[in-house]
């Protein structure tokens, strides 16, 4: 129940082409996330899945039904928004019952469903009160109970994190991870924060201008990009790249994780000084200017003392490097 | 409070500023009332003192209320002014929405279109109007002079409100479209009421220049069950003689009607004005 399928879906804004051929299969009760950068086409993808923007091309299915040209409201989806987009004029109760009112079910079952909702997400108390008189984060919560209440086969989710504040954001990242693994249900998520989407995903979908970069589970991505897009998108701090050139490589440039390399005494493989240092207690992040290689990032775990202007070699293991060609293509 | 923000002289002008305003405004208004209670040898000899014992007189009163029908005249004004207001408003919004909502071709020429009216004046076409209401056999109705100003204040509606409705959340729409609202209830529903401000600034000034019009109730509905209040008034201006007293009279009655509805819609006005200005 809930199994979506994307086949050669493309858009056109005009002649501007923002969705090129886009397949994507998403598995029932799986989370796919769509990430990419602003502006790569992942929230008109979402909603293009929604039925809220025209296909130019290709099909939407869901469980096998064609609803490339159904309307929203009767595809069985239901969606979140990132700026909650409660109706003001409606309390937290009739807001959340208003899709079932509107498909004209009885009174009872509207009810029930509101509540059973409204337990799910702590939202008893708030039952009669109006949109106007809730916190950002309960209002991002009402929205999210607004989709359990339909029970749709689908959920759609577009950027609901981003008007939260970082520890609030937290908190309902756990919440809506909890949710998924409660409801089973197929969800769609659309960020461009890497962190929700490594954190919440069963699969990846990294867009950029309009095209699947690559699809695959999070350390799938992490530890198997395919192209330099992937490898710089996913994980934070970013990927260093260094000119294969430089090293004595035969391709045209090499990635490694910050945490893989190690600061030592001169000469290591790269020399370089100290340009700025970032402790975070847990972790301590060194950013290195190199001559051949620009600036560098090395993550080191615990508290280290380094300082700025001080010169150091650099040592990695090369097992860990990541190969590009000319295209940033991955060589394997 | 700082003392930059808030010193005592720049206030002080500040409200001698306003005050200065208020009673160049509120004048020719004062002037007529208190004149309408006067009789007529005090207005012209006082005309600005308050009625007194010896001056007060309800005179143009009486004469307003004898001659001529006047409560039908007020009918007339009072029909035509809101029936008017309600088109310009419902078909003004409507197209608001369809402009500002709806990408298809020729929208952008469209909203030109719509709001060119707001350049050119419709007393222009007088004629054509004219040939066109006789042609219809619409002369001395009042539906010729409510189609004449839904057409009259529609170009500044759609101008306006199509501005606010663009800043009405995209996703507030699209969470009724995947909730199955109707075009018509996420327009009349969500819409409308976010947009009220605007509406009741679109209602204010569409509203006046109706109930004030004497050019087309002349022209086009000068028959005496369609007379508005301010032609009605006109009967009491003669070409050599004039019947001050009714016609002061008159003018203080009709400011009563557009005075109420202003109130009406001011408090929405004032937050009309003001938004976005105060989270």
């Amino acid at each position: 129940m809930g199994q979506l399928s994307l086949s050669g879906v493309t858009k056109n804004f005009g002649p501007v082409e923002v969705i090129k051929g886009v397949d994507l299969g998403v598995a029932d009760g799986e989370f796919c996330v769509f990430v990419g950068p602003s502006g790569c086409g992942k929230s008109t993808l979402l909603r293009m899945i929604a039925g809220l923007e025209d296909v130019t091309g290709g099909t939407v299915a869901l469980d096998g039904r064609d609803i490339t040209d159904v309307p929203p409201a009767r595809r069985e989806i239901a969606m979140v928004f990132q700026s909650y987009a409660l109706y003001p004029h409606l309390t937290v109760r009739d807001n959340m019952g208003l899709a079932l009112k509107q498909a004209g079910r009885p009174r009872a079952e509207i009810r029930a469903a509101t509540e059973r909702a409204a337990a799910m997400l702590l939202l008893d108390a708030l039952l009669d009160r109006r949109p106007a008189e809730l916190s950002g984060g309960q209002r991002q919560r009402v929205a999210i109970g607004r989709a359990i209440v339909r029970r749709p086969k689908l959920f759609l989710f577009d950027e609901p994190l981003s008007n939260l504040d970082a520890a609030l954001r937290v908190q309902t990242r756990i919440e809506i991870a909890k949710l998924h693994r409660e409801l089973g249900a197929t969800m769609v998520y659309v960020t461009h924060d890497q962190i929700e989407a490594m954190t919440l995903a069963d699969k990846i979908v990294v867009l950029r201008a309009g095209q699947v970069e690559q699809i695959g589970a999070p350390m799938e991505l992490y530890n198997d990009p395919d192209n330099t897009f992937v490898a710089g998108f996913i994980g934070s701090p970013q990927m260093n790249f260094l000119k294969s050139g430089a090293l004595g490589l035969s391709s045209h440039s090499a990635g490694i994780r910050p945490e893989e390399l190690r600061l030592g005494d001169i000469p290591g493989a790269i020399s370089g000084t100290v340009s700025h240092v970032e402790r975070l207690g847990g972790e301590t992040l060194v950013y290195v200017h190199t001559e051949d290689h620009g600036l560098l990032t090395a993550r080191l775990f615990g508290e280290h003392n380094r300082a700025v202007g001080s010169e150091l070699g650099i040592t990695f293991d090369p097992a860990r490097l990541f190969h590009f060609d000319q295209a940033g293509r991955r060589l394997r | 409070m700082s003392q930059t923000r808030h010193s005592p002289g720049r206030a002080i002008a500040a409200h001698a500023v306003l005050i200065v305003w208020t009673l160049i405004a509120l004048f020719p208004v004062f002037v007529t009332v208190v004149n309408s209670f006067k009789s007529k040898k005090a207005i012209f000899t006082q005309p600005l003192a308050l009625p007194g014992p010896e001056s007060f007189d309800l005179v143009g009163y009486r004469t307003v209320a004898n001659q001529g029908d006047f409560v039908a005249y007020f009918q007339n004004s009072l029909v035509v002014t809101c029936l008017s207001l309600f088109c310009v408003l419902l078909f003004g919004a409507m197209a608001a929405f369809a402009l500002s909502e709806y990408r298809f071709r020729g929208n952008t020429l469209m909203g030109l279109y719509l709001a060119l009216g707001i350049m050119i004046p419709i007393r222009l076409g007088t004629v054509a109007i004219l040939q066109m209401m006789v042609a219809t056999g619409l002369v001395n109705t009042l539906t010729a002079l409510v189609l004449v100003y839904t057409a009259q204040g529609l170009p500044l509606a759609v101008f306006i409100l199509s501005e606010f409705m663009r800043s009405v959340s995209d996703d507030l729409k699209n969470a009724g479209r995947i909730d199955g609202l109707s075009e018509y209830r996420i327009f009349f529903r969500l819409v409308l009421p976010l947009v009220r401000p605007a509406m009741a600034t679109v209602a204010v000034f569409t509203m006046i220049p109706i109930w004030n019009d004497l050019w087309f109730p002349l022209i086009l509905a000068p028959s005496e069950s369609t007379k508005t209040i301010t032609l009605g008034s006109q009967v009491f201006l003669g070409q050599f003689v004039s019947n001050w007293n009714a016609v002061l009279a008159a003018l203080s009655l009709a400011i009563l009607p557009v005075l109420v509805l202003y109130l009406i819609f001011s408090r929405q006005l004032i937050r009309g004005i003001t938004a976005g200005a105060v989270k």
